[in-house]
């Protein structure tokens, strides 16, 4: 049983997710999906514990050896990432029932359910494998489900905005299929790290040039790096709610751990960033998406618009982090992807939470629910505290390492234009917290009541993680060191 | 006692933290709420004077709580500095305590339940800045008091509470950000240390034109000792109801402020290397154009509250220029300054309040007259204003007189005569306040006072309290001069005192 570990992250979901429509009514569908969920939590776990006692695992496809046959490779890295994913994954659905009875059909809710645990699957594929060709794959049923999932939103603009997506989505697959397809036809071979040690030989051609260009911008489309994140802020806003918290605090982190992999594992460290300039490129691109999304977002009037925009400028600080290209920016890079989750899964489970008690999301209509719903409010500002970088948050520890990691390459301006980005964090979070906490209740809205408990439950409990992350950072700092030290091939 | 030193060193911290649960259950009982607070206070009190003792024995007492990050702990000690501000901290949260009972009930406010366990979460995060052993924990401290003061200040709720919080919160929280934080990212990148010790953290060889700009972005990066151009939080804080001026905005977190500028310089920097940075000099002339032009906004504000935060503004100025002179006397004389300052402004501020509980005014062209009907709280104002301006027979008087044995021995001639024209100028806008009270003039019907009676017993308690700790400071200025004392001793510089 715990020989299969790797495969049973993957196939649980998958097999689960046509499961739902036997069962197919609303609730005992949540729970079964649920189930699935924390069942996948502990495996990601389990696995966690393994990789970090006894170094990476390596799972044969049914038994057919690495070249030929499909590799599944677990190193520190991909554990992280799974168990960010299925706990972050697991927490959202939680409230997913509640949510998803005032802003779905009845009718829909098992579509919804097995879409889910599909683009779950996706996500788990993606990380889980060391195949170059099978990420294509589930890239695909990851993207697919999430195109769905989006489309489910009432807001007819959802329709638009998973169509946009599902345009600039297929754009990235397909340039990643390109480049993936080149590297083959260079190489003869799919598997990642048999890549790797073929590259060497033709690392110098103009092919192995064009497919790495290729990937980068099919990946650095689906991590929405400014400037192509166009398709990010309408995905998130008018889907459903759970949609959002779920895709915003997993979707964008599997495309940052794809570039990590493929930049430093298929590619090398050498070739990525001596012999192509990524990092100047990317470093650039990172900090214009932290300054041109934070003052996008501070003229946004609906907050889920808000926080979208706020993603893309977290996107931003994860690849500032990865381009310094030293140990300790990627481990900065990687402490953000899990800090970020926690933020982000907390603050659009508490938008949820608003959106089931009034209905919409627009910044107007905030106002007064300081005191309406003073736990859903709570959260939003210790949620956004965190955001803004405030010591005992998660926020502080990533921001803290990303600026550690910049001073000690030498980048003091790297370290300047971080801190004054955080400055513009604070702007937008507190134009909510000003309309949440000191204008009147809106005339002629019935007093709100506080949220459900199917709502606080999941909430707090992220916000609990912020803090306590925050405070403990034994976990998250010891397993990104080790996962960032294992790439550049130090040993610790 | 046998309570270990540990252990109550923890207490002062976690005490008022657990006080903000019991506020918060006992919410509904307003006698048994503010008898929490009360007795919370007492215990807090009882263990700083304890700890006072014990360092005054020779005792070393440290505590470390836990790495939130690896080589970053959160840890605790006491030395004199902090037990000083620790002592100061803790007695005025009493007193102010009672004020507030007064104060918030005879104005009517409301969410007093809120206020007070903001308020106690203030405080523990002010004993934790005071014992702070590393700039990392202090830099935590910090942030929470910030964070914790906000609803304070915004209490009101009102528009204008709304943007003051917002002119307050942007301040303090920007700059600590982008300064502050920057600062001590540097410092660690360049001395491989965060923790506060004597002769400081960088060696002998370090590039000063570095360290230079490290000591400007820290006293840019704490907002809270309110440094010209980064004043503007204070007198917006104004809006706050007048027990928060008076604890926080007038000892708790301008004094987290200054207090963490002398540490900075004291046991970051060092007294040696501070005089040879290039920067040293520029930052005090800025203090000194501080201390200098927030007096002369001072004088042309009419709202009492707004004159004095802007005199606050000013007498900071003096703290951070004791501390930068980086010379025995300065820093005798700015922990000394922290002490006397802190009692004379909460005795004005709490006069502040009584008169606006008792007669609802705020405006200072009001206020004549109003002697006759509010004796005791106009000679409290009086003798607090005495003791600011610095002479006998009021407790500045001492603090000021080391400050400018400091500017002359290191032959800042410019700065000296700021000092003394700035007192000049304290003179001119606080004096006239309880001489026009007492002595309203002819035009001016002296027995206008219209059913106006003294505050509530609670506040004058207080303000009687305070004002005689400014007499006492004069007369027996001994314990705040034998820790001032202490902390040159600790920081290992020979001294001529």
């Amino acid at each position: 049983m715990l020989a299969h570990l790797p495969i049973l992250q993957v196939v649980l979901p998958l097999m689960a997710a046509p499961l739902c429509w036997f069962l197919n009514r609303s609730k005992l569908v949540w729970m079964f999906a649920l189930l699935v969920c924390a069942a996948t939590s502990v495996n990601s776990i389990l696995l966690l514990i393994e990789v970090m006692k006894s170094g990476p695992i390596i799972y044969e496809l049914g038994g057919w050896e690495a070249p030929w046959g499909i590799e599944y490779r677990i190193d520190q890295l991909n554990a992280f990432l799974l168990l960010i994913i299925s706990t972050i994954g697991t927490v959202v659905l939680f409230a997913a029932q509640t949510s998803i009875q005032k802003e779905l059909d009845e009718d829909r809710h098992t579509l919804f359910y097995s879409l889910y645990l599909l683009s779950l699957t996706g996500m788990f594929g993606i990380v889980a494998t060391g195949d170059a060709f099978n990420v294509f794959v589930f890239l695909e049923i990851s993207s697919l489900s999430a195109y769905a999932l989006i489309a489910l939103g009432r807001d007819r603009r959802a329709l638009w905005a998973a169509y946009q997506y599902l345009i600039m989505g297929t754009i990235g697959a397909t340039f990643i299929l390109i480049g993936i397809g080149m590297l083959y036809q260079m190489t003869g071979t799919l598997n990642m790290s048999d890549l790797a040690t073929r590259l060497v030989d033709v690392g110098h051609t103009r092919t192995v040039f064009a497919a790495f260009a290729f990937l980068i911008v099919g990946i650095c489309l689906k991590l929405a790096l400014f400037p192509l994140h166009l398709w990010l802020p309408n995905a998130y806003a008018y889907a459903p709610s759970i949609v959002t918290a779920f895709l915003a605090a997993t979707a964008t982190k599997v495309a940052v751990y794809l570039l990590i992999r493929f930049t430093f594992t298929v590619f090398g460290i050498s070739f990525s960033f001596t012999t192509l300039p990524l990092q100047s490129i990317l470093m650039v691109l990172g900090l214009m998406g932290v300054f041109a999304a934070s003052i996008t977002a501070i003229y946004q009037q609906n907050v889920k618009h808000i926080l979208a925009y706020s993603s893309i400028a977290q996107v931003g600080y994860m690849i500032i982090g990865y381009s310094i290209n030293t140990s300790t920016g990627v481990m900065a890079s990687l402490l953000h992807l899990f800090n970020h989750a926690l933020m982000k899964g907390a603050l659009f489970l508490a938008l949820g939470a608003v959106m089931y008690r009034i209905g919409s999301v627009q910044l107007s209509q905030f106002q007064g629910l300081g005191r309406q719903m003073p736990l859903t409010m709570s959260a939003i500002v210790i949620g956004g505290l965190s955001l803004i970088g405030v010591p005992l948050t998660v926020g502080f520890v990533s921001k803290w390492y990303l600026l550690i990691a910049s001073v000690e390459a030498g980048m003091w301006p790297v370290a300047v234009l971080i801190l004054l980005g955080s400055l513009l964090t604070i702007v937008y979070i507190w134009r909510i917290v000003e309309t949440a906490y000191f204008k009147p209740p809106l005339p002629g809205r019935e007093a709100v009541k506080e949220a459900p408990w199917s709502f606080l439950g999941p909430i707090w409990l992220l916000v609990i993680a912020n803090i306590y992350f925050g405070i403990d950072t034994r976990l998250s700092v010891q397993v990104a060191q080790a996962a960032s030290q294992s790439l550049f091939g130090i040993n610790p | 006692m046998n309570l270990s030193l540990a252990l109550m060193l923890q207490l002062t911290i976690l005490l008022p933290l657990l006080a903000t649960f019991a506020i918060a259950v006992t919410g509904q009982k307003p006698n048994l709420r503010e008898a929490v607070t009360i007795s919370t206070s007492l215990a807090v009190l009882y263990c700083v004077v304890n700890l006072y003792q014990a360092l005054n024995a020779g005792a070393s007492i440290s505590v470390s709580w836990w790495a939130l990050m690896p080589g970053l702990e959160i840890s605790f000690v006491v030395e004199p500095l902090g037990m000083l501000f620790a002592l100061i901290a803790s007695f005025l949260w009493l007193i102010t305590t009672i004020y507030a009972i007064g104060y918030m009930r005879g104005h009517g406010e409301e969410n007093q339940t809120r206020f007070y366990i903001c308020f106690a979460l203030a405080i523990s995060a002010v004993m934790g800045l005071a014992f702070s052993a590393n700039l990392f924990t202090l830099f935590i401290f910090y942030e929470v008091i910030t964070l914790s003061t906000y609803p304070l200040v915004t209490h009101a709720g009102t528009e204008k509470a709304k943007q003051g919080g917002r002119v307050y919160l942007g301040i303090l929280l920007s700059t600590s950000i982008a300064f502050f934080l920057l600062a001590i990212i540097l410092t660690w990148f360049v001395s491989g240390s965060l923790e506060f010790k004597a002769g400081g953290v960088f060696d002998d060889n370090v590039n000063t034109t570095v360290a230079g700009a490290i000591l400007v972005l820290f006293v840019f990066g704490i907002g809270k000792a309110a440094i010209m151009p980064f004043h503007r939080w204070l007198p917006a804080a104004m809006v706050a109801p007048t027990p928060v001026s008076a604890l926080l905005h007038a000892v708790a977190v301008v004094k987290a402020g200054v207090f963490t500028v002398l540490k900075v310089c004291i046991f970051i920097f060092g007294l040696d290397l501070l005089p040879k940075l290039p920067t040293t000099e520029f930052l005090l002339y800025l203090a000194a154009i501080s201390v200098l032009l927030a007096s002369i906004v001072a004088m042309r504000q009419d709202n009492l509250k707004a004159r004095l935060a802007y005199s606050t503004v000013s007498q900071l100025g003096y703290i951070t220029i004791g501390a930068l002179l980086a010379t025995s006397s300065g820093v005798i004389g700015s922990s000394m300054h922290i002490a006397s300052h802190a009692f004379g402004k909460i005795t004005l501020f709490f006069c502040a309040g009584a008169i606006l509980v008792a007669s609802h005014k705020s405006k200072i062209s009001e206020m004549r007259g109003l002697g006759f009907a509010m004796p005791i709280t106009m000679a409290a104002f009086f003798i607090a204003s005495l003791s600011i301006i610095g002479v006998p027979p009021a407790g500045g008087t001492w603090s000021k007189w080391f400050l400018l044995m400091g500017t002359v021995e290191t032959g800042y001639w410019f700065i000296m005569i700021t000092l003394m024209l700035s007192s000049l100028l304290n003179i001119a806008y606080l004096l006239p306040i309880p001489y026009h009270a007492f002595f309203p003039g002819k035009d001016h019907p002296a027995a206008s006072s219209g059913g106006i009676k003294e505050a509530p017993l609670p506040s004058l308690i207080a303000l009687t309290i305070t004002t005689l700790g400014c007499l006492t400071m004069f007369i027996y200025p001994q314990p705040f001069y034998e820790l001032a004392k202490a902390i040159l001793t600790v920081s290992g510089v020979s001294h001529g005192q």
